[in-house]
């Protein structure tokens, strides 16, 4: 671990991974803001990250673009690198650093269970373990999604004269939500704001089935009752929400297990849908990793720190600049 | 039990009230006793005597972690939903009645609470278990008011709240006679109105600047407000009783009160402590307070008396439609025939402009009154917070400049945000506490201070907070005592944060001995 300092960089060979700040190397673990930057000289990642790095921020948001295959070996003098999928959005991976027989995770941000919008979680066993704890405490235990998307389903079909607002985040969430809808029959025409649009064209072209989907235009208001409409959280509260007609508000994430936190964001049908792990998987994960050494980011990690140290795991916190306690999935 | 759960949580989502009252009435309009039950519940009548807060503490820490349990308790903000949430999930049995579940728990005895009742916890399902958790902690907290439940029973039957809410002290579970007249099966309940609780009138803050301009301050009369408790006191030839504020039986706390009164009647008041009708202020009154009994002792070490302001039943006659004027001729002649020394009256103050009122209500700074009372002569005696019959006028609150020193999290609807805020004084060169606030700020401010809490943490000491001395927080207060049990030797009385003092640094806060001088302490 001494390779590796708490922000993520390596000194000796002068590489980042998820830098906030431009970098001469980035290894990029997926395509979310908090993760992946402008402005880097050299970015290692895989095709599909680099693709919607390219999509958010322009060609030439990088000098460099490497890409590479899940379970392709990269090597920076006598480091090697490989990505494995992550299973948290189109693209995402883990990152296994090798290096004098020692084995390196930095799992970036994951979930364990199915999704048939991207490939899926695979478990890479190594010595030291790097995870995330967005959901780590053990109150968070994700429900099946199919179940959370029927209770979308059939309150549509009950208030035929409202629309169907869903705040999801807009690149993996809303994709995934409307290829949930459509596993679950659901073969209407998904509207979704603008600002989805050339994410969702991409995870067409990469053949996610998210089915038949349009922009929001201005039409007549009742045009779209009984109508799902996907958006960004931010938009939810802004006045572009109220030019439909009777929305009911939704919204896909896992911090809507806890109902005053639903409450406080005027959401009135919370679905508990995530793209992170809940705390049996992190918990499981940590586990089967079979690391002896747990360093725990981003998100609740005193629980998770104090459950590795009492099953006699190595185990701290690790805060990364530039990341919140709490943020949108 | 699924239904009423699921309507339990379509409620604390739902943020409009019509939409409330259409789910209220869906449910209500079911026919069986389990409506009944709902009613009990969301009126917070229904309660088990055996499962409270700390019995539910006692059974979780049996099932998982305590310290896993309690930093989830921190985030979450609220026992009902940080318990069902973290309770191990079995196979869901199978499904019941609300009132099958309710008369089951009612069953279970009470050397086997632990295992009969955990047991009932894993066989539900999330929700399930987050509604029988908040029965069993009593007061739901899902943004719907006993007044809610009344307007949507009494709409969906063309009734009118003030109808129901006339009788409904008089009521009991199943509430049988009140489903019948609903439905106009039979007539109105008949209830004994002078042997039943009332709710009470209550006063509207007033608004300096439009209220004045807009009031005839020759429609108005004012009383002293004290800082007491609010009470009830019913008077008959057989029983008396006193109730607090929100219904709640005190008579047994306040032996004297019950033993020397006589007549019959039913007085509005303060019940305040001190010997010769002399307020001696809050602090003596709260070693009262919350007792089941008081000892002779206690009685004389801490005497209480009434200061009684309304009458609304004389004998037979019921005073409540009579004007606030005419009632007082009620009032004293009750009390005339009172001779105890425990029943006075409260000072009327007459005045012809409200600038001679502001002279009343500023001159009795140092006094124990909070401010006064200002109450249109011709007023009936309506329950409820009605506008434009009783105002209150509170003193300026006084002020500190303190230093924000711990943060903790907030429950209810500031779960989640550094809303608990510590400040102190100087001591030295050191900071000492002098109070705890949580409300006060602005939404706007709550941001800032929940943002720099968290950029700004030095220590963490469970779920509390430590930070850098940076913030001044202006702090308001009704009243400050000396106290042994903190270590700043000071108790503030319903502190809250005015607002963010930007632009004064930290070392021209007052040390705890100028703040004892400056607010008369020792």
């Amino acid at each position: 671990m001494d390779f590796i300092n708490h922000q993520l960089f390596i000194k000796d060979i002068n590489v980042h991974i998820d830098p906030i700040l431009p970098k001469k190397t980035a290894i990029i673990t997926h395509g979310h803001a908090d993760h992946a930057r402008f402005g880097h000289d050299h970015v290692i990642a895989t095709r599909q990250t680099i693709d919607i790095m390219k999509i958010r921020y322009g060609d030439k948001c990088a000098k460099k673009f490497t890409p590479l295959r899940y379970g392709q070996k990269y090597s920076i003098k006598n480091y090697d690198f490989t990505l494995y999928p992550a299973g948290h959005i189109l693209g995402s991976a883990q990152v296994l650093i090798e290096k004098n027989n020692h084995r390196l995770v930095i799992t970036g941000d994951y979930k364990v269970g199915k999704d048939e919008a991207c490939k899926n979680f695979k478990l890479v066993k190594c010595d030291t373990l790097i995870t995330e704890a967005t959901f780590g405490l053990p109150i968070f235990q994700h429900p099946d999604p199919k179940d959370e998307i029927q209770k979308l389903i059939r309150s549509v079909k009950i208030n035929k004269n409202n629309c169907h607002i869903v705040g999801a985040y807009s690149l993996g969430k809303a994709q995934r939500i409307m290829n949930l809808l459509r596993q679950q029959k659901y073969n209407e025409t998904i509207y979704i704001h603008g600002s989805l649009e050339k994410l969702c064209q991409y995870y067409s072209k990469e053949k996610i089935n998210i089915g038949k989907f349009e922009k929001v235009s201005l039409k007549d208001k009742s045009f779209y009752e009984g109508k799902i409409i996907i958006a960004p959280p931010s938009a939810l509260k802004d006045r572009w929400s109220r030019r439909f007609p009777n929305p009911i508000i939704c919204m896909a994430s896992g911090w809507m297990t806890v109902k005053q936190r639903a409450k406080q964001q005027g959401i009135e049908l919370p679905l508990v849908i995530s793209d992170h792990s809940d705390w049996n998987e992190l918990v499981d994960t940590i586990k089967k990793s079979k690391a002896k050494n747990i360093l725990i980011t981003h998100g609740q990690e005193d629980a998770l720190v104090y459950y590795c140290k009492k099953q006699n795991l190595v185990s701290k916190p690790l805060s990364i600049q530039g990341r919140g306690d709490e943020e949108i999935e | 039990m699924k239904k009423f759960s699921s309507l339990l949580h379509n409620l604390i989502l739902t943020p409009s009230r019509n939409t409330k009252i259409k789910l209220l009435q869906d449910y209500f309009k079911i026919l069986d006793i389990n409506r009944a039950y709902a009613l009990a519940i969301l009126s917070d009548q229904l309660s088990f005597q055996f499962i409270k807060a700390s019995k539910l503490r006692e059974l979780v820490y049996e099932q998982v972690d305590q310290h896993l349990f309690d930093y989830s308790y921190d985030y979450v903000g609220d026992l009902a939903e940080t318990i069902s949430l973290i309770w191990p999930t079995n196979k869901e049995g199978k499904s019941q009645n609300l009132s099958t579940l309710i008369e089951n728990i009612k069953k279970i005895k009470k050397s086997e609470i632990n295992t009969e009742f955990s047991k009932v916890l894993s066989e539900l399902s999330n929700n399930e278990r987050w509604t029988l958790i908040k029965i069993c902690t009593g007061g739901l907290r899902i943004g719907v008011s006993e007044r809610l439940v009344k307007t949507a029973l009494a709409d969906l039957y063309n009734k009118s709240v003030n109808e129901i809410e006339e009788i409904w002290h008089g009521l009991e579970f199943p509430y049988k006679n009140l489903f019948q007249w609903l439905k106009n099966k039979t007539s109105k309940p008949k209830i004994d109105f002078k042997k039943l609780f009332h709710p009470m009138m209550l006063a509207n803050p007033i608004d300096e600047e439009k209220d004045f301009k807009r009031l005839d301050a020759n429609e108005f009369q004012a009383e002293y407000k004290w800082d007491g408790i609010r009470i009830q006191l019913m008077v008959s030839s057989n029983s008396v009783s006193l109730y607090s504020r929100t219904g709640d039986n005190i008579s047994s706390t306040f032996p004297e009160i019950i033993e020397t009164t006589k007549g019959e009647a039913v007085i509005d008041g303060e019940l305040l402590v001190g010997g010769n009708f002399k307020p001696s202020g809050f602090n003596d009154l709260q070693q009262r307070l919350n007792r089941k009994k008081a000892s002779k002792d206690l009685q004389k070490m801490f005497p209480v008396f009434i200061r009684a302001y309304d009458i609304l039943f004389y004998k037979e006659k019921d005073l409540r439609k009579l004007s606030l004027v005419e009632r007082r001729k009620y009032l004293e002649k009750f009390q005339k025939e009172n001779t105890t020394n425990q029943i006075d009256l409260s000072t009327i103050i007459n005045f012809s402009t409200w600038e001679e009122l502001t002279t009343y209500k500023n001159n009795f700074y140092d006094d124990l009154n909070e401010g006064v009372m200002i109450k249109l002569k011709n007023s009936e005696y309506l329950p409820g917070r009605k506008k434009g019959y009783w105002y209150k006028w509170k003193k300026n609150p006084k002020l500190v400049d303190a230093i924000l020193m711990y943060a903790q999290r907030g429950h209810g609807k500031r779960s989640s945000y550094y809303s608990d805020f510590t400040f102190g004084v100087w001591k030295e060169n050191e900071l000492v506490p002098i109070g705890k606030a949580y409300s006060g700020y602005t939404d706007k401010e709550l941001l800032v201070l929940d943002k720099f809490i968290r950029n700004n943490t030095t220590n963490k000491f469970g779920p509390v907070r430590e930070v850098k001395k940076e913030i001044i927080l202006e702090v308001a207060f009704d009243d400050v005592f000396p106290s042994t049990r903190h270590k700043s030797g000071v108790a503030m009385r319903f502190p809250r944060i005015h607002r963010i003092r930007w632009d004064k640094p930290i070392n021209e806060v007052l040390s705890i001995k100028e703040f004892k001088k400056e607010f008369k302490i020792d």
